[in-house]
Order: C-alpha cells, then structure tokens, then sequence
C-alpha cells in the first residue's frame, strides 16, 4: 500500500443556519495521506480553518468507528462516499489514490432532515418514528427467563440481519422519493420475526408507516438506491416484509391510528 | 452526607450473608407509592445503557424524566460500540458457573480493589438483565435448537458471555433505547438530545438540578429536579487517543466533582490489548477489534528482530515467539487484558515490534488466524469474525484471512469515576451515578464483557430503586424554582466559563493543538506503565500545558449558536484538570494492581500488590483549586474472596 500524500480539491456546503441559502466553498487540501480516514481529512481542513480565524465545517460525527451512526456525508452524489458498505468515518482516503482528487461534500438532504449547519442534518424524525412503535412493550422486571421461547436460529440470524441498521439516515439521502422505508421496514421486520414482538405486530406496522409519512419521507417506488447506500447492507426485502405487515393490519385493524407529528 | 462527615465515606453496603444482602436491602428500603411518584423530577444526564436504562424505567414507574444526552439521538450513546459480549451467570453450558463464580472472578480480576457487597449484586442481577434483554427483541445469537449460545471471553474459564454477532453493544443499546422511546411516547420521559451538561447545582449538600448548552443554538438553560443521575460514561479521552468516541467526555463528571462529589481511583484505567495500530500524527482515534478475537487468534512476534519488517508468512515457525502462550502456559492468549497488553509493550520495547515506524518505533504484535482457518475452515472463522475482519480490512487495507492482524494496545475504559455508595449515590444527596461514570465494580481491572452487565444493571434494576428509597425519605421536598440563587450562580458560572474560552487573551492554536499534547503526557507518563520520575514531571508539565492553554486557545464562531470548536474547548480544558488528578493518584498508589502498573512494584515482571498498605478505595475530594484535592479513604475488606495473588502462569 503506498504512503505517498496527493492533493484534493474540496467543494463543502457551507449553509450557517436553516434559513440561510448555503452555497459549495471550495478548499485545498495539499497533502492527504492515503491512511486517513474521510472524517480526519475534514478535522485536519477545520484546524486549519480556525488556526486562520475561520469557523470549522460542522459535521456530525462520533464514534468513528462505522456503528453509532452520527456520520453521513454525501461525496460526489453518493451518500458515505465510493467504497460500498462503509460509513463517511470508515472511509479511507486510500479509496481516492487514483481518483477522483476533486469532490463535492454535501448534508444528507431530504425534507424530512432540515439543515442545522453546513452538514449537520436534523433526523429527529427517525427517532419519532420509532417512538410511535418501534419496541416490544415490557416491563423491566417483568420479563420471563430468557431460555422459555425458543428462537429457531435462521430466524434470530434475519432479526439480526435488520436490527444492524445504524440509523444513520443514508437511505433516505440516496433515494430519489427520500423515502425512509428501509429504516422503517428494518425495525418492523427486525421485532415482527420474533416471537417476542408478535403481540403487537401489526399495530407496529401501521404506527411507524403512518409515522413515517406524517415526517414527509416519500413513498417507496423500488428504486433499491437505499440498499446500495447502506452501509450495513441492510436488505430490500424488509420494505417487502414491511408491506406485508402494514397491508395486513389495514385490512384486520380495528382502530385508526391518530396522525402524530 | 452533610460536609462534616466528608472525611469518612459511608459504603452503606448491607452485612450478613452476602447471597442475601441486596435482597435484604431491598426489603428494608423505603418505598415512593405510585401516585406519589409523578411528583417528583428526575434528570438523568446521559443516554447509553446506564442512563437510557434508568430513564426509561424511571419513567415506566411512574416518575418524571427529563433525558439529556450531547449526541442527535439517545441512540448514538457510545455504550453502542461494544462489540464482544455481555457475561451472565446462567450455567446454560452446564460447565460449573454460578453467580458466585463470576462474582469471585470480578473481584478477583478487578486485583482486589472493589467492594464485595456490590459485584456480588451484580453477578445477581445478570441473570434479570439478559431475561429483560430477550424479552425487548435483543437478537442474541442462538444455537441449532433455538437457546442462547454463549462464548468463553478475555479471561473467563466458563463460557458465560451472550453475544449479538460482534454488535451486542449495538443491540443491547437499541433494546434500552427503543424502552426509552417506548416511555417518550408514553408522556413520562421528556428527551433533551443535542444538550451538554456544564453545571450541577446544589442546595445544602443536595443536587438540586443542572446547567446545560443547547448545542445547536448555545443556549444555556437550567433544569431543576429532585434527584440527579450522572450516566455520562468514561473518561479515556484525556489520552486524545482512545478508544472512545469522539465526543466522550468527563465534564458532567467534573463539574459535580468540583461541586463536592469524591473522585474514585482516578489512576485506574484499562488498556484494551486488541487495538489497531496507530498509523500517522493525523489520527483522531483508535479503534478496538473485539478481544473475542484473542480465542481463536494466535499472538506472536518475530524471535529476531532483523525478522520485524519482513513479510509475516516468511517467517518460519521456529522463528516465531508466541509469548502469551510461552509464558503463561494456562491461559495463553487469553489471559486478562492487563496483563496481554503489559505483554505487548514489554517485546516492543525490546525492538521485537512489527508494522509502520511511528516516532522511531514498530508498535504492534501480530495477532493469527491462520491455524484456527486450518481448524475450523474460512467459514466459520468468517461466522464468528466476518464483521470484525472487515472492519480491519477497511482501516488498514490489509486481509486478516490472508495476512496475520496486527494489534496494540490502546485506552480502551475507565474503572475509574465519581464515588458512590452501595446505592450509588455520591457524597451530594440525591446525586446518583451509574455506568462507567461511577467507580464502584471493577476495581483496578475490568473483565471482559462486565462493562454492558454493570450498566444495564445499574440503569434498569439498581437506579430505579435505590432512587426510589431516597426519595421515600424525604417529606415535604419541594423543588427549587428557576429563581434560586444557586440556580442564578450556576447559571453565571457556565456563562462566565464560556465567555473566558471563547476570549482567550493571545488566541493561537484550535484547542486539539493542546489536546493532543496532553494525550502524549498522560500516556507517556501515566499509560501502561507509571514510575514515580514520570508522573512528577507530568504533574509539573500538566499545568504549564493548561496555562499555554487558557491563553492560546483560538475558537472561531460564537457561543450563541451550534459551535463543535467550543465544545471540544470546554472538554479539553476539564482534561486537563482531570488528567492532573489522575496523575496525583497513581503517584500516591505505591503499588501495582490491574490496570495500575507502577515500575517500582513488581515481582519477577509481574504485578505487586500491596494489601497491607493499599488495600482502599482512593477518593479524591474537591479543595478549592485544581490539583489540591484531599485524599479520602474508603477500607476494603474481603469476607468471601480472600486476596490471593493473581497469578495467569
């Protein structure tokens, strides 16, 4: 692997509050070592920035290690950059040796994540969307010994399957309805596979789909972007599952669901 | 606990048989009829599995919470990126575990410096927390006919650790966080994301409520309550480099120290041995392979040093020192994390080290999956790893199944915290602590796969009561308004602090510049191992650094709206204060224990404790000014596991 530095031009979106129009700035970077992450790269831009008396790119971010989800940049029109299945803080600049060495830095957009600063986005939407039903209601306390249900293990491995999503929100930015329906069908399926979410299953399902809509993410119309943007590879097949799930409940349900935004 | 009484801290641990003792304790506890209970205020600051635990029990009780945590979402807490595992003693292997059994080996791998009552409480209440885990759709990995499967881990001779692929952190935070949603939705937990603690009040020995910034508009707020919970976590950072995440931080921590609450051996830290390697001067953290990987990896160095920059496959057998396994012939690679990291330090320093020269020296050892692939096959080796090896893939470039990983160890958790009785409740009534924030469980060494146990039991079923049998003392507890002048005080404290960082008076540098500096003095001086002539020079160089500091801190923007540089100002300048403490401490520890490897103490390249002398909890209390603090002591004694030597030979 070679150590040599090159150069890259950035163009970062600079946006100072929600209200403000924003526009790309751009910036030099001389000397980018090919074993540093996405996220150093901005961080060793932003020490400079304020070194010079200029305010640093904001960006979310935390552990850095491609789980807590609180990165996200769009990079050339793809949300987490070019490398597949690897979030903005797991991408090195290895992946930009042969190019491309000019790129263009966005915020995750869609209207359901207004624009706090520069590429920080607000996704307190996501967390309503779980709060309107994204859990197995028990009691701490209350619970039976772990061993009494037992799980078939192909289908505690699909639970898990979905449950990896990080939340990050990079589905919603790479689709072109900024529909969230991979996040919402991965949580709905993750608790309606196992037996421990049965009970309130299809109440789930309508709660977070009309959840999801009330927030102004759009419907999903196939495209599967979302799936190649994740980066845990969270599957397609969970919006399908999702369908199932909330179309069901349509046609059983006994009550409506009031709309909560 | 009024100040005159300062100078002796009360455990409050129950006596009698120690099977019985929380039992006991609970039963003769006081108790908040549920009507009542809406009419109390409960904040817990924090939002990972001891906090998001708390809050939303709290909140199912019939409390009011207020939640608040520095991150977007309480789903981001840094409790999610614990990768290997979470102990419980169910005996589901049948191979002799017992509560007692991981009790005795807490103690004992904590190198006899925490309190009996409590790790035997814990080693209880794992049974409950994996119960209420399965129950909230954890999907813990299972075998063929449906039960939990379990793995042995870091030092563990019974397989006892549950386990969701190489993200139970991830899972187990999800379970609590989506409890805590559950409680949003339900009305009783108010949530405060994107809000940093900078203040506790208190009102006559009593925490009374908090000061907080609205990180996105810099608004500075307080918010008053009858009980405080700090679940803020670790404090690793000090080093800059860590394992933690970037935002970790110790200033909720040490802002209720300096309002009164004793530091708790704030020298114990623990080194993670499984980490990958630093690479360059531009790093931002490091990052920890789960230590599950030491059950089927090999560790070795090359015999020669000329051997150091070849190729690893070249390098014959013969040629090849697999010095956990040469030297502690019981446990191989998978003695406790102290001692494997001790370990890799001793033959890099002997010039055995392999990797990328960093500041002249190779810093890392091999770590090898090429006998267990011939063992048990690629496919299983990717079942158990897959996720792990990728990982390592993406941040080196390097491929674990055709090349051997290489490690080293790196700040990884913090024994360390603020001091806390059997109820975990500090010194300032109605303060309470849980998670690694507080000191109380893993005494000078943590085991693997203890940290998700201690905070999932602090959060979901020690809090929830022990807060409850406070508040059942109290009659006639009235909240302090808004216009208290404790209130206004704390509120022109965290003001003033600001004002004084954004204005440094010759701003050069962004305040990393000097994080980072410190970070070298702290592992340097008071990492892996400590002696006496370095912790005295980094106690005189830590102040010096914290002066450059206050003068040359440069932070652009304002205070008044969403400012990362601010943030990082206001952690930076409390590591300071803390890495000084934590300096004083491991000086006045004249001893080695866990995590705590003082040069001068050792017998035969192994750690010497001193029980006759040292055989104490170490709590600091605040005097005034940094770097004054007393030195209170908490006695230990040892009923059940008599202190023995911990030997892994």
């Amino acid at each position: 692997m070679s150590d040599k530095t090159f150069k890259m031009t950035l163009h970062v979106w600079r946006q100072s509050g929600p209200n403000d129009a924003g526009k790309f700035e751009r910036y030099e970077c001389p000397e980018v070592n090919p074993h540093m992450s996405f996220l150093e790269l901005l961080d060793d831009l932003n020490e400079r920035l304020i070194a010079d008396g200029q305010e640093g790119i904001a960006f979310d971010h935390d552990c850095r290690e491609g789980i807590c989800g609180a990165c996200g940049v769009v990079i050339n029109g793809v949300p987490h950059g070019p490398q597949r299945r690897t979030t903005t803080c797991q991408l090195h600049m290895r992946q930009f040796i042969n190019g491309p060495h000019e790129v263009w830095v966005e915020p995750f957009r869609a209207s359901a994540f207004p624009i706090i600063k520069d590429l920080t986005v607000d996704r307190g939407a996501f967390d309503r969307i779980i709060q309107a039903g994204g859990y197995v209601s028990v009691r701490t306390g209350s619970a039976a010994e772990a061993n009494e249900i037992p799980v078939p293990k192909k289908i505690a491995d699909r639970a898990m399957d979905a449950a990896e999503c990080i939340g990050c929100g990079a589905c919603v930015a790479a689709c072109p309805n900024a529909s969230a329906s991979l996040f919402t069908g991965a949580k709905i399926s993750h608790l309606g596979l196992l037996p421990q979410g049965q009970p309130e299953r299809e109440d789930r399902a309508r709660k977070m789909v009309a959840q999801h809509d009330a927030e102004g993410f759009g419907g999903c119309t196939n495209h599967n972007e979302c799936e190649a943007a994740c980066p845990k590879g969270i599957s397609v097949d969970f919006i399908a599952q999702m369908n199932r799930d909330f179309l069901k409940s349509m046609l059983t349900a006994k009550d409506d669901v009031p709309n909560r935004k | 606990m009024s100040e005159g009484n300062l100078m002796e801290l009360r455990s409050n641990a129950p006596t009698g048989p120690i099977e019985e003792r929380w039992t006991k304790h609970k039963a003769a506890s006081n108790l908040v009829a549920p009507a009542n209970r809406r009419r109390y205020n409960v904040i817990v600051v924090g939002s990972g599995l001891a906090g998001g635990a708390a809050a939303a029990t709290l909140g199912e009780l019939g409390y009011n919470v207020k939640c608040f945590c520095y991150q977007d979402s309480p789903r981001r807490a840094h409790s999610i990126a614990a990768q290997g595992g979470i102990n419980a003693a169910k005996n589901y292997q049948n191979d002799g575990d017992s509560v007692f059994r991981l009790f005795y080996d807490t103690v004992k791998g904590g190198d006899f410096r925490a309190r009996e009552s409590n790790v035997y409480r814990l080693a209880e209440l794992s049974l409950n927390i994996i119960d209420q885990a399965v129950a909230q759709g954890v999907p813990f990995a299972r075998e063929y006919g449906g039960g939990l499967a379990n793995r042995s881990f870091g030092g563990a001779q019974v397989s006892r650790t549950f386990y969701a692929r190489g993200q139970t952190g991830q899972q187990l935070l999800l379970g609590a966080y989506s409890a805590l949603s559950r409680q949003i939705e339900a009305g009783t937990v108010e949530m405060f994301p994107r809000h940093e603690m900078l203040d506790l009040i208190v009102v006559d020995g009593e925490a009374r409520g908090i000061v907080t910034r609205n990180l996105v508009n810099g608004k500075i707020e307080a918010h008053t309550a009858h009980v405080v919970v700090l679940a803020t976590g670790g404090y690793g950072n000090v080093f800059y480099l860590s394992t933690n995440a970037k935002g970790s931080n110790a200033t909720a921590i040490w802002r209720a120290h300096r309002k009164g609450a004793p530091f708790a051996n704030p020298c114990f830290t623990q080194i993670h041995p499984t980490c990958i390697p630093q690479s360059g001067a531009y790093q931002s953290k490091l990052t920890l392979m789960s230590e599950s990987l030491r059950n089927d990896g090999r560790v070795w160095v090359p015999r020669k040093k000329e051997d150091c920059d070849k190729d690893p496959r070249s390098i014959p057998e013969a040629d090849r020192y697999y010095y956990l396994e040469e030297r502690y012939p019981a446990f191989g690679n998978l003695v406790p994390r102290d001692v494997a990291s001790r370990n890799a330090m001793y033959v890099c320093n002997d010039g055995l080290g392999v990797g990328p020269m960093v500041d002249g020296q190779r810093r890392g050892v091999y770590l090898d999956f090429a006998d267990a692939i011939k063992r048990l096959g690629e496919q299983t080796v990717r079942e158990r790893y897959g996720n792990l090896f990728e990982m390592y893939e993406r941040i080196t470039g390097e491929s674990p199944y055709e090349t051997p990983m290489r490690i080293y160890p790196a700040i990884h958790y913090t024994m360390g915290g603020l001091w806390v009785d059997y109820n975990l409740m500090s010194t300032i009534d109605g303060l309470f602590v849980g998670g690694e924030a507080n000191f109380s469980d893993h005494g000078a060494n943590r085991l693997g796969a203890s940290a998700l146990m201690q905070g999932l039991a602090d959060g979901y079923f020690i809090l929830p009561f022990t807060i409850g049998n406070y508040l059942g003392t109290k009659r006639n507890f009235k909240e302090i308004g808004d216009d208290h002048p404790a209130v206004k005080d704390a509120l022109n404290e965290v003001t003033d602090r600001i004002k004084g960082l954004m204005n440094a008076p010759d701003p050069k540098h962004a305040p990393e510049y000097y994080h980072r500096k410190l970070g070298a003095i702290m592992w340097d001086k008071c990492g892996m191992a400590r002696n006496k002539a370095g912790l005295e020079e980094a106690i005189e160089e830590i102040p010096k650094l914290y002066e450059e500091f206050k003068r040359h801190v440069k932070i652009s923007g304002s205070g008044e709206s969403f400012n990362q540089c601010l943030e990082r100002a206001g952690r930076t300048a409390d590591f300071f204060e803390l890495g000084l403490l934590m300096c004083k401490d491991a000086l006045a520890r004249e001893e080695s224990c866990g995590g705590h490897f003082r040069e001068e103490h050792q017998e035969e390249g192994e750690a010497a404790r001193d029980d006759e002398n040292f055989s104490y909890v170490a709590a600091w209390a605040w005097n005034g000014e940094s770097g004054s603090q007393k030195l209170i002591k908490e006695p230990l004694s040892f009923e059940y596991v008599k202190p023995s030597k911990r030997s892994y030979k």
